[in-house]
Formats: C-alpha cells, structure tokens, sequence
C-alpha cells in the first residue's frame, strides 16, 4: 500500500456531520463497507492498518459497532461534540429514511418481490463484508506478531466461528487474549532490542 | 394489521428499560439481542404482532443506514399499537415518535457512554504497550470476524441445488469490491433487482 501523499483530517463538526450523513445513506446491509472505504480510500482521514485497529475496539465494546467507530473517529477529533455530530449524521437521515418506508411500506414486506430483493441485496451484503475483511489482510504487514501468527490467529478464528460456531466471546476471551498477549511479548522484544541497539 | 393497546406511564417506562437492559449485551451488534426483544415485546406483552415483529427487521435491513435502526422501527410499530386506541392520527404519531425515541435512546445510552469513556482514555494511553498489544493482537480476530460474517450470511441458505445462484452472487460481489473500485451501491442495487424478479 501507497501511503506517500499525508492523510487529511476532518475540518469542522458539521464536516463530520455530513460525512457521516452521506456515508450511512449509502449503507444498506451494513455500513462497514462504505466506512473503509470513504473514510480510507477516499476521504483519506486514517490509513488501513489505523481503521482496522478502531474498528476492533468498536467490534468488541458492546453496540452497534458502526455507532462505536463514529464515536471514536469524533471524539479523536472534536472530543464529545465531534463524537455526537458523527452519531446525528449516521442515525438521523437513515432514520428519517426507514421511518417513512415503515409508515408507506409497512405491509409490502411480506410480498415475493420484496422479499426476494431483500434475500439479493442480502447475498450481496455478505460479498461486501467478506471483501472488506479480505483487503484489510493488507494492513497486516507491519503487525508485530508477524505475518504467520497472524494468519494462524486468522485461520483459527475463522474455523471457531464459521465451522465450529463458537459463541463469539469465547473466541474472543480464547484466540483473542492468546493473540494479545502474544503481541505484547513481541512488542516487549521488540522495545528491549531497541534500546540494546 | 395493527393492535389495539393502552400503554400508560410504567409500560413506556418498561419499554425503555428493556431496551437499556439489552445495550451491554450487544456485543458484535443490536441483532444479536433480537431474541430477547421477541420475548419481551411479542411474546410477553404482545405490544407487537409477529409480523411486525420481523417486518421491523427486514425494513431496517432494506434501508440504508446502520442495522440498529430495527430498534427504531419496533418502537415505531410500538406506538403505533399504543395510538391506534386513541383514534390515531396525530396522537398515533406522537406515540409513534415517543416509541422511536425511548426505543434508540434505550439501546445506545449505556453501550455508547461506555465505548466514548473507555476510548477517549485508551486514546490518551495509546503508547502503552498493553493498548498497541490489544489492538494489533485482536486485528487478525477482527479480519476473520468480517470473513466469518460473510460467510455465515451465505451458509444459512444451505441448499446447493436451489442456493448456488445466491452464493455465485456473494461471491462475484465480493470479488467486485476487492478487485475493482465500482459503486458498492451498483451492487446493492443489482441484487435486489436481480432478488426481484426471481432469479435467486
């Protein structure tokens, strides 16, 4: 990955506002797709190995983990009004948006048609997730556990939770805390070599 | 079909704080508590029909938007119920907004309070060996988490004489987001034409 041209940072509140306004609106089955990539690819405010370090703290604290990353993303850059702007522009457009089709819609669901769109739009959700996870494997490479641990932590877990179906917190409280503490020795040596050198 | 219920002060208050009880229990997301709000509020209550129950979520899912907003459209069917025993109109949608309120309000109040206290100080901290160890340690988790969830969406329909179309799509989508910089909403859009007319 190309990461010469410097990252931008977002300019005001309202600049997160609409960011996040326009982001959510394009969101159907899940946002997490169109986070990474306007946020990364296109607004250029964090690189692939910063948003997928957020994005595991707002997959592990409890919430909507779309609702958790914008809080972070905020809170870093205006403290608790840029944290709340990010939330308003993520929910209410969106929610504007679902409460009219509730209130014009609400019995059409049940029709073939639609449910037939929602199994479509569904399948291709799931490609979207998957890909997104797959091109985040690229952010891997200056993780201090080292590619192979890393793709042993990745091959696990996706075993644990996909064949075997764990429930996810043992998967976190198992693979996840080995993989911690694994790091933290690597960072540990690390840090003592640097300062042998 | 809508029901026709009187909801006084404790049963909004109650509703509230079944929403309040679920957030810290959601971890990997709102859905994951659906269950329980069926328990609570169809079976239970019966504030809500069971096709309003599941039509709540499939309308979220259809939507642009976070998912959690399922939440908001229950508290919406909610009120709903509740104004439909007052004649309607704008009382229904009075109640109708005070269920979409307390509804969101409930689910996100503690999981939000929490994750903005807990990161702001993990930010002030994150030079810390024990913060770096904890994310670079969970970012492997996290990559075969999305994988994982991917995945699981095109397991459940488990059917390969009738499912493979849906799993061709996955799988050329997935393949478009990662290989190419199209649109994502040209692929939502075309799955749900293609879901539309019969295809998959």
């Amino acid at each position: 990955m190309n990461e010469s041209p410097p990252l931008n940072v977002p300019r005001s509140k309202t600049d997160m506002f609409i960011t996040f306004t326009v982001l959510a609106l394009q969101g159907f089955g899940g946002v997490l797709a169109v986070v990474q990539r306007e946020l990364v690819e296109k607004k250029r405010w964090m690189t692939q190995a910063q948003f997928l370090e957020d994005w595991a703290v707002a997959q592990i604290m409890p919430g909507p983990n779309v609702v958790n990353f914008c809080l972070m993303i905020g809170g870093r850059h205006f403290g608790l009004g840029g944290a709340l702007a990010s939330m308003a522009g993520l929910l209410m457009a969106p929610l504007a948006v679902v409460l009219i089709l509730a209130s014009v819609f609400g019995g059409v669901s049940d029709a073939a048609w639609a449910q037939g769109a929602l199994r479509g739009m569904g399948a291709v959700a799931a490609g979207l997730i998957a890909a997104t996870g797959i091109k985040l494997i690229a952010a891997l490479k200056n993780n201090p556990m080292g590619i192979v641990m890393c793709v042993a932590v990745m091959v696990s877990t996706f075993l644990c939770v996909s064949l075997l179906r764990w429930p996810l917190i043992w998967v976190l409280l198992g693979i996840g805390s080995l993989a911690c503490f694994w790091a933290y020795a690597q960072l540990t040596k690390l840090a003592t070599n640097r300062t042998q050198a | 079909m809508i029901l026709s219920l009187q909801l006084g002060f404790a049963d909004w208050v109650a509703l509230f704080n079944h929403f309040l009880s679920l957030s810290l229990l959601a971890v990997g997301g709102a859905i994951i508590t659906a269950p329980d709000m069926h328990r609570f509020l169809v079976d239970d209550n019966a504030w809500l029909t069971e096709q309003q129950f599941s039509s709540s979520i499939a309308l979220a899912q259809a939507s642009p938007g976070p998912n959690v907003l399922f939440v908001a459209v229950m508290g919406w069917n909610v009120g709903l119920n509740a104004g439909a025993g007052l004649g309607g109109g704008w009382i229904s949608v009075g109640l109708s907004a005070l269920g979409v309120f307390l509804s969101l309000l409930g689910i996100m109040l503690p999981s939000s309070v929490l994750t903005y206290t807990t990161t702001r100080w993990a930010h002030r901290h994150r030079d810390k060996r024990a913060i770096k160890a904890f994310k670079q340690g969970m970012a492997p988790v996290v990559i075969a988490l999305l994988v994982s969830t991917g995945w699981l969406l095109t397991a459940s329909h488990d059917n390969p004489a009738r499912d493979w179309p849906l799993w061709l799509l996955t799988l050329v989508s997935m393949l478009l987001v990662w290989k190419t910089r199209i649109h994502l909403l040209w692929l939502i859009g075309t799955g749900a034409v293609i879901g539309a007319i019969g295809l998959i």
